[in-house]
């Protein structure tokens, strides 16, 4: 009985497992384009990295000798590395809080039904438009201790030649600054798109209660802005780690390597000193303590969202 | 409670300043009344309650509440609730502190507050849910929630906007009678908006019937169905709604399109040659031995069990509709002989308005089906 049962179902199985081994290839098919795209432009040169960072390497950047975790060992010793390292977390620690402080600002005053009211947001929404490069000069030119603007305006209240970008005490500041102008675009964008698509229901709901303002800021909207507050924090967070295009304009990580955040450093170590082991090393510790503060940040502060 | 009066006088709304989109709109309504607002979707019902509540300004006219002139008032001092149609309940507090929301502002002691919470959630039968999200709760728990955020305010008005409509039809039949019973036991003035007249008949104590920004007729919901102040009127309250048809009036005859007529012996129709006659569909009986009836097509027949809708050619291209009690065994293509007693005509100018002549008093003892 048992034998004929399997001989019946067999072939249907058969057919089926067919089938099954079809559906998948298909599915494969389709996510080939991306694959491809991916596998090019993002996991190999990931893999390489980290295949390079336990090899010492020649000028060209080829593998010479296995070295184990060596580079590392030496990277965690090296003064040079962890001031990087402390520049960088001092950027982070300076950009992301007071970009999306000041974000969320323009976007609650951008979110206000004013007459005209368009234009501040785009004004506000601008620098999402300006390449980082073109920002740099700009804010180069303003930072510029004898033509600068910035010491122009405060010469007037008596403070005079204040060097921004060449004061090591000062320059990872500046270069903070010009940063958290550069984010505002984009921050701001995303947070005002997230105040527009509060249910407008609830502030009315909440206007007949005759809540006050500052009660519903704190009460209404700041909940419900979670996910997006989540969202534009991480986002600059990650960005704010991998800051380079700005440093290597205004300060190209001096003075004295005060701003010489880590993926300027691994920059250096790569295209100007060829030392593509230490280079590979550092930019695995740096995607390291990028995903480690990510899900850190999942961890802790996703509790604090209220997902609609 | 105090209760109290909402007046509107010669109100008109417009959001470009060009075209108004409520037209001269007056109507008091009166302290403990249930008052529907209702009309088609775009109607301006919607507007009309949100003027009341101070979410929309008011172009021109004055509202008062409670005898003082509201216009400008911000809407928290109007001392009202509003339950909003999608519920506007905050997904991140608990039902407990949704309900106690709209507290804030009213000064109220930490116990009285929550003993209010607990008296409006026992009146909902929400005790049990108190510590949840609105997430995690049905659409009619939701909408409960809402409502018990508006009791608890004991604000003597409540503004309730389409508050039914995202309900299935049986949560909606529940809740209409559940919104009706608390409205009675609060004594509070309900203004409440709709577009389904069935909710306008079976919970208003009056109605006021929009169309296009103009308010069509204000009444008792069985006064609006028995005595329609216009076809608009006619064809929106009652399902199936009222029969209309033009007409032409010789003497005692009605004629129809295509030749059919129908004579009047007690009662003749009004000296006017073109109107329009409207007969609501229970009207409309299967002729017995001596009637004066009219022979007709049978096009369609729906049995629904407790009564039996049949449409029927009255002329090439007007359909008319009957409604009979009961389940009739009839086939679609047959001819019956129906009729119409002379008092159930309703009769309306050309331009839709109902024209004073007809069978007002002795039609209105016999209607009242619904």
């Amino acid at each position: 009985m048992n034998t004929s049962l399997s001989m019946k179902s067999s072939p249907s199985v058969l057919i089926r497992r067919k089938r099954a081994i079809w559906a998948v290839l298909e599915g494969m098919a389709y996510l080939l384009p991306s694959l491809i795209l991916f596998s090019i432009f993002l996991f190999y040169p990931m893999l390489r990295t980290l295949y390079l960072s336990f090899y010492a390497t020649d000028h060209q950047g080829n593998p010479v000798q296995f070295v184990g975790i060596e580079n590392f060992v030496y990277l965690l010793k090296d003064a040079n590395f962890l001031q990087s390292a402390k520049a960088t977390l001092l950027f982070v620690c300076y950009t992301v809080p007071a970009s999306v402080i000041l974000a969320l600002c323009l976007a609650l005053m951008a979110n206000e039904k004013l007459k005209g009211i368009g234009l501040f947001r785009t004004f506000f929404s601008s620098t999402m438009g300006m390449s980082v490069a073109a920002s740099s000069v700009i804010w180069m030119f303003m930072y510029n201790p004898s033509i600068g603007i910035i010491n122009k305006v405060l010469s007037l209240f008596g403070i005079s030649d204040v060097q921004w970008l060449l004061d090591p005490n000062i320059a990872l500041i500046s270069v903070a600054i010009s940063t958290i102008w550069m984010n505002t675009g984009f921050t701001f964008l995303v947070l005002l798109g997230g105040l527009q698509n509060l249910d407008s229901s609830l502030y009315e709901s909440a206007r007949i209660a005759g809540v006050g303002y500052w009660y519903q800021l704190h009460k209404v909207t700041l909940p419900l802005l979670s996910p997006t507050l989540f969202f534009v924090t991480t986002v600059l967070l990650i960005h704010s780690f991998q800051t380079f295009g700005q440093i290597d304009m205004l300060t190209k990580g001096g003075p004295v390597d005060a701003t010489n955040v880590i993926v300027y450093s691994i920059y250096r170590d790569a295209f100007i000193n060829y030392n593509f082991g230490s280079a590979s090393a550092q930019a695995v510790l740096l995607f390291f303590a990028v995903l480690v503060v990510t899900v850190l940040q999942f961890k802790f502060a996703e509790r604090k969202v209220h997902y609609q | 409670m105090r209760v109290a009066k909402i007046e509107l006088v010669h109100v008109y709304k417009s959001y470009n300043g060009k075209d108004n989109v409520i037209h001269d709109l007056s109507v008091s309504i009166e302290p403990g009344e249930f008052f529907v607002l209702v009309g088609p979707s775009g109607c301006g019902k919607s507007t009309i309650l949100r003027m009341i509540a101070g979410l929309e300004t008011i172009t021109s006219g004055t509202l008062l509440i409670g005898g003082i002139e509201a216009n400008d008032l911000p809407p928290s001092e109007r001392n009202l609730s509003m339950v909003f149609q999608n519920y506007a309940l905050y997904p991140h507090l608990t039902v407990e502190q949704n309900i106690i929301f709209g507290l804030y502002k009213k000064k109220i002691s930490k116990q009285e507050q929550k003993e209010r919470c607990l008296e409006a959630a026992e009146m909902l039968g929400l005790t049990d849910f108190l510590k949840h999200k609105p997430r995690q709760l049905s659409g009619g728990q939701r909408q409960r929630v809402a409502l018990a955020r508006a009791i608890v305010t004991h604000a003597p008005i409540c503004l309730m906007d389409e508050p039914l409509s995202n309900l299935d039809a049986k949560l909606r039949a529940k809740m209409r009678s559940e919104i009706r019973q608390l409205q009675r036991r609060l004594g509070i003035t309900m203004v409440y908006v709709t577009h389904d007249q069935v909710e306008a008949m079976t919970m208003a104590d009056r109605m006021m019937i929009l169309h296009e920004g103009r308010p069509q007729q204000i009444g008792k919901p069985l006064d609006i169905y028995n005595h329609p102040s216009n076809t608009f009127v006619a064809s929106f309250i009652g399902t199936p709604p009222m029969n209309l048809a033009e007409a032409k009036v010789l003497e005692s005859l009605l004629l129809f399109d295509s030749g059919r007529a129908i004579r009047f012996h007690h009662h003749l129709p009004p000296s006017k040659q073109q109107i329009i006659v409207g007969v609501r569909p229970e009207h409309i009986r299967l002729a017995k031995e001596g009637d004066d009836h009219f022979i007709a097509k049978v096009i369609n027949v729906e049995v629904l069990g407790t009564e039996t809708f049949i449409t029927f050619e009255l002329t090439k291209n007007e359909h008319w509709m009957a409604r009979w009690n009961g389940q009739w065994n009839i086939h679609v293509g047959e001819k019956v002989p129906l009729t119409i007693d002379e008092t159930a005509f309703h009769f309306f100018h050309e331009n839709g308005q109902r024209l004073n002549y007809s069978l007002l008093s002795y039609a209105a003892g016999k209607g009242g089906c619904q």
